[in-house]
């Protein structure tokens, strides 16, 4: 039975005669090239697609385009090319499609989940909240033992895909001066206007084809050519300008701030063969002017079984019928408020299907409809309401009754195999929404229209509520024009249009006693019934019942659903449509991957990875690599069968035995220079630096205006008017930045100029008893011995022949000179320093054993022992504030009550009573052994180490008047028990710093 | 994302260039060490945060680097006007647009 | 100091080791060395380089030797490599005193050059600016960004831009240079 419900003659629809075969649930089927999943699947009379979000009702395809709310669907493409929840209606065919529907166990014919429908009771309105909300123990123990397993495997939609992803997203900013946003009727009078115009056009639409309902017009005809042949020359002329980009396929799903609209490509979904390029790509378009041209929705009718598969939209049927050549069923009933459905009776009669009846819910619809469906031959029932659907997976018969007054007569039973429905048409606002409009109700077009345009925007055509096609064109056209400047109207004749007249909203009259389920929001399972519910229990705003409901919080954010419910809650409450609200309508407008959100931000591409001129190096030797910040930092080099404990402790050891070196090319650096230089640094550093003569360093401490400390490094002065300065390596941006502000905002008169110069110089750490030795063979032009460039200097001159700034500065309480050399040089200079390191057994040692020798020396790490509460008295460091200054950033601060008050924290060393036991970093310190609970910490652990040096464990920690607790016995409470220490001062290794002058 | 106008590029720039500075006219004193704990407080934690008009900064950081001054509605998220840093605040309507 | 043992170390660039696209409508090529300069402070002091004060948002060329505007009294000077030490001694002879900073910046950041019809598109992959011809002309320059990192932009053709990027993210913006280029199927 392949294709039995495609008609014969295809000519007049977009689809060709090329046969493509697919897979849908495992089943194989025959479609033609131009099909979409959804056409294809009715041209072989498939109408069930998915079943419900809630009941697992079975559900059949609603719609013709991206409103659709039942049939999604995942279609697989290969390992990790799975994709959920796909529109059916939207998934262009080729050849070899594999798709299968969701929401199912243990097929879509018999589905165990629905159950759930019998239990509708269980899954009424709010339910969600009553049992998040319930009493305490109750609900807590209802919703984590009975209702999140069966909501979990019951509920949700489609599943992921576990494996990586392997198709490729790309992203493009692009501008241009006119963006025009849906390809209808509309649009493309837009487009016209704005192509000839010569402005950079931009010109999107969802779809495979541009032209909109003129796709599947059949009817009428456009300046005397038929509706399809204009459209085909229409677009012929627009591929004519060169500066039209015409973008199908691309959805504009978000209006944001000062016309940024977002628009997401699919580059290959419709292609059998994946391309190497992109599969999809968003655009960040800005424009200078945007036409809305989005055209309206369709509304379903609410009435007792009105989700049966084989109910669908009416104008749905006429898409598929002339576009796609499937006929939907082969006898239907029209249910309608609209008379655009009467187009679609006239359409499927001509093409042989039985229309049994057009049941129109008004009680005079327009004589000229009458005329037309009594010329061919069609039976209307005017005053009608549906009472009940019959069918198991499929529609078999309606129940159509007529309505005097408020009485519902006894039904008529009429068979059929699908019912079209049409409520009348809903205009897409939501871009215009998205733009931060106001939309306005018309109360007496019973509609929401765009209001006064917050940007540079206007909408045209059906979307603002514009429904006859010569309306549409004309508004287009002049809409076209407006954005791009020109003038000089189109006329546009048109002739064959259908009725614009009718719609209604909410729920049609009911028999009474009925218990039919009528649906408002398909997706996720909201009744009529639910929505009455919430606005009884207390509901009021619209905002309320959607979230009391989840009406429109599905994925289709409620395109078919939201009128009706608003209609029904603003009838419940007897208030006017506006007094109860419309809710916002979010981005995106359609589901957009994750993959188009990520584009090429993942993996190795997430963030830049940095490296140090001697990274390589560092690689080829083994060296394991910690991440700082966006760093890659050596950590340690294992060496054969070393683990990272035994590596640190050998770098540890052989670096004050003899020498280690080290990487230290990401400290930041910033080239300080202008006749005011020093009057700065005073400023931005708590220490004096006038009087620090050129050739010498000091360590400088950085507060910011709060006075805690913010950044810290050895300062180096060139001369009277440059100074070179480091700061920590996650700190660089940061302070420059500080710095630039103070300069700009605070000090604009000062002379001085600040330059980064993190990445000019590749740093070269010897440190050591034995650096001097093994530097010395490498150096020219500087004199290296202890009288002439004592601790905390810093010379200029050659390494390996390239220029060199050498400082003399010691992070680890050992002799020590840290090279800086042009970073192209930093891999040679540091082989050549490494094959002297080797004469003497030095090490290459990584950032551990660098923190643990420092902690060995008590030298803070800012971030570490500091978290921005700190203050450098907290830090015992008020040697480096200068007294007698007047002023430096945080000064003042320093003197504020909190800051001078008894009980701060103070850095202190913490050494544990078991010499084995090393402490955790970030641990909690008290005064008793087994503090009662609800006590305050004394304060906690901030660098915890096994000391090489000390054979035993060390720890840094700020403790409440740390200072003044020195040899009292603290502990610091873990899992398995408090564990004593004893409060020391805070430098264990060479505390009188002799050897940095060695 | 934002259009801001830089005034030392004289152009409008995206916004993921540039980096805010907090409100702006919050002058530091010229002589924190004459202020009283209570004044310096005021400067260092108090800002105004006012619904709609708000003089703030903004710096063009990853742009020409300067810092300046915009008036930024904090209803509708429309920056009115961009000044340089040093000069005052320009005249605008206080009105919430 | 043993001058013997005194050898000469070598050179080498972070894209070491990395293949760059090279195609017709898009290529990326590694400019050659240079000696850079940024000069802080008096636009006037720039003349002592070589080529006129770039205006805002300009490049600036006499020979061999380029300005490129990148803020209010602040300008990157690009020269030959073998220039470096003329220029800096040059300039340090004609500036007058306490007008202006010199910091060599030369081994800070590296030159890549896009070339092709998709130059401009690659770049708006992760630039945001409007980078349109009309937007955009031949000439200008400015600092901005492209995705994570900034970068220093200038249009030197239609179809060619020079790039200046530090060192550390250098590989990061040519990945993702080679990642738009193949996410433009089709355009
Ligand atoms: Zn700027």
């Amino acid at each position: 039975m392949s294709e039995s419900f495609r008609i014969a003659d295809t000519k007049d629809s977009r689809v060709s005669g090329r046969p493509l075969r697919f897979v849908f649930d495992g089943i194989a089927y025959q479609g033609r090239e131009g099909d979409t999943l959804a056409s294809a699947l009715l041209a072989n009379g498939v109408h069930l697609m998915g079943r419900s979000y809630k009941y697992h009702r079975p559900r059949g395809v609603l719609s013709a385009g991206a409103e659709e709310p039942n049939a999604l669907v995942a279609v697989t493409r290969g390992p990790g090319r799975m994709t959920p929840n796909l529109r059916a209606t939207q998934v262009e065919l080729f050849d070899g499609l594999t798709a299968s529907s969701q929401n199912n166990w243990p097929s879509l014919a018999f589905d165990a989940g629905a159950i759930n429908d019998l239990a509708g009771k269980f899954f009424s309105a709010g339910f969600y909240y009553k049992t998040f909300m319930g009493p305490k123990v109750a609900g807590n123990w209802l919703w984590t033992k009975v209702f999140e397993p069966i909501v979990r495997q019951a509920a949700g939609l489609g599943a992921r895909t576990t494996e990586p992803d392997p198709d490729r997203y790309a992203q493009f900013y692009t501008h241009c001066d006119v963006l025009i946003c849906g390809g209808g009727a509309a649009g493309i009078a837009a487009a016209l206007a704005a192509g000839k115009s010569g402005k950079d056009v931009i010109f999107c639409d969802e779809q495979a084809e541009f032209g909109g309902s003129l796709l599947h017009e059949g009817t009428a005809s456009i300046d005397g050519k038929p509706a399809r042949d204009w459209l085909a020359d229409a677009l012929a002329e627009l591929r004519t300008f060169s500066n039209v980009r015409l973008m199908p396929r691309t959805q504009a799903f978000g209006y944001y701030a000062q016309n940024f609209v977002a628009l997401s490509e699919r580059v290959a979904d419709h292609l059998a063969e994946a391309p190497n390029g992109a599969r999809e790509r968003l655009w960040q378009v800005r424009a200078k002017e945007v036409v809305i041209a989005t055209g309206a929705i369709e509304r379903p009718l609410v009435f007792p079984g009105n989700d049966r598969p084989g109910v669908m939209l009416a104008e749905a049927a006429r898409i598929y019928l002339n576009r796609y050549g499937v006929k939907v069923g082969s006898r239907v009933v029209i249910v309608t408020a609209h008379d655009s459905a009467y187009r679609v009776a006239l359409d499927l009669a001509a093409a042989g299907v039985v229309v049994a009846a057009i049941a129109d819910t008004r009680a005079n619809p327009p004589v000229a409809r009458l005329i037309e469906a009594k010329a061919a031959g069609l039976r209307v029932i005017p005053s009608a309401t549906v009472t009940d659907t019959k069918g198991r997976l499929r529609v078999s018969g309606i129940g159509i009754a007529a309505v005097s007054g408020v009485v519902v007569d006894a039904p008529e039973w009429v068979a059929c195999d699908a019912v079209l429905m049409s409520g009348g048409w809903t205009p897409s606002v939501h871009l215009y929404s998205q733009s931060r409009g106001k939309v306005v109700w018309h109360e007496d077009r019973q509609m929401f229209l765009p209001g006064a345009s917050v940007q540079a925007e206007r909408s045209a055509g059906a979307c603002k509520g514009s429904f006859a096609l010569v309306d549409i064109l004309i508004e287009g056209y002049r809409a076209g024009e407006e954005a791009s400047g020109a003038s000089g109207l189109r006329a546009f004749a048109v002739s064959g249009d259908a009725g614009i007249e009718g719609g209604t909203m909410g729920r049609l009259p009911l028999l009474p006693g009925s218990k039919g389920k009528a649906f408002v929001d398909f997706q996720n399972d909201v009744k009529a019934d639910d929505i009455e519910l919430a606005v009884q229990e207390g509901m009021r705003s619209i905002e309320h019942v959607k979230r009391y409901t989840t009406t429109g919080m599905a994925t289709d954010q409620g395109k078919t659903s939201n009128l009706n419910a608003l209609a029904i809650a603003a009838g419940k409450l007897g208030k006017s449509i506006p007094q109860v609200g419309l809710t916002t309508f979010r981005q995106p407008y359609t589901p957009v991957t994750f993959g188009a959100f990520a584009g090429a931000n993942r993996g190795d591409l997430f963030d830049p990875v940095r490296q140090t001129p001697i990274h390589s190096w560092a690689e080829e030797n083994g060296a394991a690599f910690e991440d700082v910040g966006i760093w890659k930092r050596a950590w340690y080099f294992p060496r054969q069968g070393e683990d990272m404990h035994a590596a640190v402790k050998r770098e540890c050891q052989q670096a004050r035995a003899s020498a280690g070196i080290f990487d230290a090319s990401t400290l930041g650096k910033i080239e300080v220079v202008g006749p005011d230089a020093a009057a700065f640094m005073e400023k931005l550093y708590t220490n004096p630096w006038a009087k620090l003569e050129p050739g010498r360093c000091r360590y400088g401490l950085m507060l910011n205006e709060a006075g805690f400390v913010i950044d810290d490094g050895v300062i180096a002065r060139m001369g009277d008017d440059r100074f070179h300065v480091t700061t920590t390596t996650g700190g660089a941006p940061r302070v420059l930045h500080h710095m630039e502000d103070y300069l700009q905002t605070e000090f604009p008169d000062l002379k001085v100029w600040l330059t980064s110069t993190t990445e000019q110089w590749a740093v070269i750490a010897v440190q050591g008893p034995k650096a001097r030795d093994i530097i010395a063979p490498l150096v020219t032009g500087i004199d290296l011995s202890k009288d002439a460039m004592p601790h905390m200097s810093i010379r200029e001159g050659k390494v390996c022949g390239v220029p060199a700034r050498v400082m003399r500065v010691s992070f680890t309480g050992e002799l020590g000179y840290e090279i800086n050399v042009p970073a192209d040089y930093g891999r040679s200079v540091w082989e050549a320093v490494w094959a002297e390191g080797r004469k003497y057994n030095a090490v290459a040692y990584g950032t551990e054993a660098m923190h643990v020798m420092r902690a060995e020396k008590g030298y803070i790490i800012v971030g570490q022992e500091t978290d921005g509460t700190v203050t450098p008295d907290d830090l015992g460091l008020n040697w480096a504030v200068g007294k007698a200054k007047k002023d430096f950033v945080g000064k003042r601060s320093l003197i504020r009550p909190d800051m001078v008050v008894e009980g701060r924290k103070q850095l202190v060393g913490l050494l544990t009573d078991n010499p084995a036991t090393v402490l955790e970093e970030g641990a909690q310190i008290t005064a008793a052994s087994a503090a009662p609970t609800r006590t305050s910490a004394l304060g906690h652990v901030t660098s915890s180490y096994e000391s090489p040096a000390l054979g035993r464990s060390i720890a840094l920690a700020l403790v409440a008047d740390g200072r003044k607790r020195m040899g009292e016995t603290l502990y610091v409470p873990m899992p398995g028990g408090a564990i004593a220490v004893k409060v020391v001062g805070p430098v264990f290794v060479d505390p009188k710093g002799d050897r940095v002058n060695e | 994302m934002l259009l801001i106008r830089c005034p030392y590029c004289e152009m409008e720039r995206p916004e993921l260039e540039f980096r805010y500075g907090g409100e702006a006219h919050v002058a530091r004193p010229l002589d924190p060490m004459a202020t009283s704990d209570d004044e310096w407080a005021d400067y260092l934690y108090f800002r105004s945060n006012p619904r709609g008009l708000h003089a703030e900064r903004w710096r063009h950081i990853n742009g020409c680097g300067r810092f300046f001054n915009a008036i930024r509605d904090t209803v509708s998220d429309k920056i009115v006007v961009t000044y340089k840093a040093g000069e005052a605040r320009p005249a605008t309507t206080g009105e919430i647009a | 100091m043993s001058d013997h043992a005194v050898m000469m170390a070598s050179r080498r660039g972070p894209l070491h080791g990395l293949s760059l696209p090279k195609g017709t409508d898009f290529s990326l090529s590694e400019a050659p060395h240079a000696a850079r300069f940024i000069l802080r402070g008096d636009g006037a002091s720039v003349a002592a380089f070589g080529p006129a004060a770039p205006k805002p948002l300009q490049g600036s060329a006499a020979g061999t030797r380029t300005a490129l505007w990148l803020g209010p009294y602040e300008f990157l000077l690009l020269a030959p490599e073998e220039d470096a030490t003329t220029v800096e001694a040059g300039l340090k002879a004609t500036l007058p005193a306490g007008t202006s900073s010199l910091v060599d910046i030369s081994h800070r950041q590296i030159g890549l050059v896009l070339e092709g019809r998709l130059a401009a598109r690659c770049l708006s992959a992760g630039c945001p600016l409007d980078l349109a011809l009309a937007a955009f002309p031949v000439g200008m320059a400015t600092r901005t960004i492209y995705l994570k990192t900034e970068i220093v932009l200038w249009r030197q053709a239609e179809t060619r831009f020079h790039v200046e990027v530090w060192r550390s993210f250098a590989p990061y913006l040519v990945g993702h240079l080679a990642d738009a280029l193949a996410g433009t199927n089709g355009l």
